[in-house]
């Protein structure tokens, strides 16, 4: 296995161990959050506007973390920094 | 397959590119300047109105409504740049039912560039409301240990905000690619009314943000505690939302 296939095998791979973890804690996290956000919503209907604004930036933070982690994978497919250091000496050759 | 819609170049010359972000961005904002124009060329005042008047308002008013409850006393002060940010956002993403058509805020230039607006906006508002030493002495808030958090704090959010929004909407255009290679035409379609919900709430959640950020940053220090005790008023009114 030259260096080229490596990279290729050990990227595709940590792409996607990297999405299927990120999204891991975020589902686990959106989860708890929407339903503590039902259950306030349903002791206090009247709360309702400032618990859904709340909730959707609170969701936002969280679903953040795993879209940092969805563009990590989108890098390392797309457009993968240690390609160019590998196809740069052998362009030149 | 691309990433972006930054590579998609349809003029060049020599260090100048016309790639279709630029071009995208420009339709959209022809779109917000010539649509509003012509809404408001003869507004009435009577009840009897146009429905695009009737858009405008419930918009306008609506964005208004929002920024108040964040935490803003004077929503009109602030409606020029948070509501822009919104509109813009929006369109980007509801245009993406036009065929041909890829989302300018899929790049992350353009994300970039909204965030760095924000990041520019927060102290200038807050500034103009508190005053410079007021302002800067809120960094060092809890204690002066905490200042390098505090900076850190406001450089993350910055990033926080623009990868998000590059991410939602490159993840959306992206899976709608995938999807038309391997399955029927059926899902691709799901998949972007599913996007122009996400568009609607991640430009929602964008000038939310936004707001909450000035919010934090213009507001006014509680006045000291012998003057307060006097007067004894009841702080009903202390529904801030706390700040990312």
């Amino acid at each position: 296995m030259d260096s080229m296939t490596a990279i290729a095998v050990v990227s595709i791979i940590i792409a996607g161990i990297t999405t299927s973890f990120g999204t891991m804690g975020p589902a686990l996290a959106e989860g708890r959050a929407v339903a503590k956000a039902l259950t306030a919503l349903a002791q206090q209907p009247d709360a309702s506007a400032t618990i859904t604004r709340t909730l959707f930036v609170g969701l936002a933070m969280i679903e953040s973390t795993a879209i940092y982690c969805f563009v990590i994978s989108m890098i390392l497919i797309f457009a993968n920094p240690f390609w160019n250091h590998i196809i740069a000496p052998a362009a030149g050759k | 397959m691309h990433l972006s819609p930054d590579e998609i170049i349809y003029w060049q010359q020599g260090f100048f590119k016309l790639n279709a972000t630029i071009v995208m961005t420009w339709g959209v904002m022809f779109l917000l300047v010539v649509g509003s124009m012509l809404i408001t060329w003869n507004l009435s005042r009577e009840l009897k109105r146009s429905r695009w008047q009737n858009l405008l308002e419930i918009i306008v008013t609506g964005i208004l409504k929002q920024i108040e409850e964040v935490g803003l006393d004077q929503p009109k002060k602030y409606i020029y740049f948070l509501g822009t940010l919104f509109l813009f956002v929006a369109v980007a993403s509801l245009c993406t039912v036009i065929p041909g058509y890829e989302p300018p805020t899929g790049s992350l230039s353009t994300t970039t560039a909204l965030a760095l607006c924000v990041f520019v906006a927060v102290p200038f508002f807050g500034i103009e409301v508190q005053g410079i030493a007021n302002y800067l002495k809120a960094y060092a808030q809890p204690h002066f240990f905490m200042l390098p958090f505090n900076i850190i704090s406001e450089l993350s959010r910055t990033l926080a905000l623009a990868v998000r929004l590059f991410g939602n909407m490159m993840s959306g255009s992206m899976i709608v690619a995938i999807l038309l290679t391997i399955t029927p035409f059926v899902f691709p379609i799901v998949m972007t009314a599913l996007g122009l919900l996400t568009g609607m709430v991640q430009a929602y959640i964008f000038s939310i943000l936004a707001a909450v950020y000035i919010a934090a940053a213009t507001r006014v220090r509680k006045p000291p505690p012998a003057v307060a005790e006097k007067k004894q008023i009841p702080s009903i009114g202390n529904k801030r939302s706390s700040h990312g």
